[in-house]
């Protein structure tokens, strides 16, 4: 199992993903958006989202879950 | 008291350091001076320089900086006379301009119509190459779909470059070497486009490379005459966005820059253009030819390191030729003196670019000979996501560029920022390389640096 969280606050711009849904290492799973920059954040590793804890808008402080890869 | 003639007050329409930066040249002039702010800015350091400050709204820049109704109604309220909109935000959009002068205010820029003529790159282009000055093979329409993107490629040869009609600041910009690789730059360019710019017209350029991007200093003055006040290197970039700038350019000949600086003017005078704007080309590096990148129709970022080699107050000059005025240097008196550097500080961390948001627990600027920090944060400020993550620029003139690097290297080592991290130890490793210190660099230096 692996929990993605975010590295700084930022705005959720996009969900890419969705739960239930299968992924590859290096897919990406939301689009957050911090200081006029667009960051990715990607799946390290192939497996299952079980838990996608973010929607589009919200803001994610350090440290926040986004989501859970089995 | 304020000189006759002058402006005799400004209402700053931005934040940070450039907002500082003007209040800091308004109050040497004696011009009254209003900032205006938002609730995330509110202990920020450019808001107790100015004579006033403004609250106009929340934090995200829609609420605030970008509230057209919002600050002129601030500039109303508070009796100033003009409005200097700095880089960024409000600074290139005509209807703002127009908005300003409708309510009889002074727009410290260019007139508005300059500014929409070189905002659209397409535009921009065509006028440029009607006007002899030389642009890259390129679209001279909006590129309305994949296909047609294919298609318009296969015209202008592989790499190309795609880009946002109604671009800046590299968002959305990615180049392509192939039809693959192409449509789906056409998609990403495409939705940026539509949601940074409001536009979706597309354009796609022949991509240079290796290539130096050098850009002119142009001063469009009262009498409609346009000056060339140099050139800056602005090769350093990460993400199509500038991190360290020089000037004089170390890879240019006399000759190239003599053309670089007429085409500048050229490209001035067919738009009509007041006050201070930049011309922007890319330098193929294997022929030495150069093309029209674009226009910025307003001040600079990097605008310090001129500042430097020339003496010249690039600020004043715009609120004297915005207030009708003469610029406080002759013409052709301009002369370079010396090498300047500016080195980014970003909120950053240094390795891969990534924001770092957070609070400033500590901050001591470099400070000596040639040595010129403009900051726009102090210890205890936040620095929010809702922003670029600009912190300060570090400028610094010496003799010689070797003089000047040799400075730099040690601002850098003495510059102390925590609380947040820095892109700092990325140029301590930049002034170290033997690439950037050769001078012989191009626009992918970055990369090598940081693979």
């Amino acid at each position: 199992m692996a929990e993605i969280r975010a590295e700084m606050v930022a705005n959720v711009w996009k969900v890419v993903t969705a739960e239930g849904e299968q992924v590859s290492d290096g897919d990406t799973l939301v689009i957050l958006e911090s200081m006029k920059m667009e960051i990715p954040v990607l799946a390290e590793d192939p497996g299952t989202v079980t838990k996608l804890a973010v929607a589009e808008g919200d803001v994610v402080q350090e440290g926040d879950l986004i989501a859970i890869i089995e | 008291m304020v000189e006759s003639g002058l402006i005799e007050s400004v209402l700053v329409a931005n934040r940070g350091e450039i907002a500082r930066r003007v209040l800091r040249t308004a109050r040497r002039l004696g011009i009254r001076s209003v900032a205006v702010y938002s609730e995330a800015d509110a202990d920020l350091p450019f808001v107790r320089e100015a004579d006033e400050a403004v609250l106009v709204g929340p934090a995200p820049p829609a609420q605030s900086y970008l509230d057209q109704a919002a600050i002129i109604g601030a500039a109303q309220r508070t009796g100033v006379r003009a409005i200097h909109p700095g880089y960024g935000f409000l600074s290139e959009h005509p209807e703002f301009a127009a908005r300003t002068e409708a309510a009889g205010l002074i727009w410290v820029g260019p007139p508005p119509v300059a500014i929409e003529l070189m905002g659209d790159k397409i535009n921009a282009r065509n006028l440029m190459a009607e006007a002899g000055v030389p642009v890259a093979a390129g679209t001279v329409e909006p590129v309305t779909s994949a296909d047609q993107a294919v298609a318009a490629a296969a015209a202008i040869g592989y790499p190309v470059m795609v880009k946002a009609a109604a671009g800046g600041g590299g968002i959305g910009m990615s180049a392509a070497a192939g039809d693959a690789e192409l449509r789906a730059a056409f998609e990403t360019a495409r939705s940026r486009a539509e949601r940074f710019f409001g536009s979706p017209a597309i354009l796609l350029e022949r991509y240079l490379s290796p290539a130096r991007h050098v850009e002119v200093q142009i001063l469009g003055l009262a009498s409609g005459r346009v000056l060339a006040l140099g050139e800056r290197d602005c090769s350093v970039q990460r993400r199509h966005q500038k991190v360290a700038e020089e000037t004089p350019s170390p890879g240019i000949s006399p000759a190239l820059r003599g053309q670089m600086l007429a085409a500048a003017v050229r490209a001035g005078e067919v738009v009509g253009y007041r006050g201070a704007g930049t011309v922007e080309f890319l330098v193929d590096v294997r022929t030495g030819g150069f093309v029209f990148l674009e226009m910025n129709t307003r001040l600079q970022v990097e605008h310090p390191i001129t500042e430097q080699v020339t003496g010249i107050d690039l600020v004043e000059q715009q609120l004297r030729i915005a207030g009708r005025g003469e610029v406080s240097f002759a013409g052709e008196a301009v002369e370079q003196q010396g090498h300047a550097v500016e080195l980014r500080v970003y909120a950053e961390d240094p390795s891969r670019f990534l924001p770092s948001p957070g609070t400033i627990s500590e901050w001591a600027e470099p400070a000596g000979p040639g040595i010129r920090v403009d900051a726009g944060y102090c210890v205890g400020n936040q620095v929010t996501m809702f922003y670029d993550p600009l912190l300060a620029k570090l400028c610094v003139h010496g003799a010689t560029r070797d003089a000047a690097l040799a400075r730099a290297r040690a601002a850098v080592a003495d510059f102390r920022i925590a609380g947040v991290r820095t892109n700092l130890p990325f140029h301590a490793d930049l002034l170290d390389s033997t690439e950037f210190s050769s001078g012989a660099y191009d626009t992918s230096v970055v990369g090598r640096l940081r693979p």
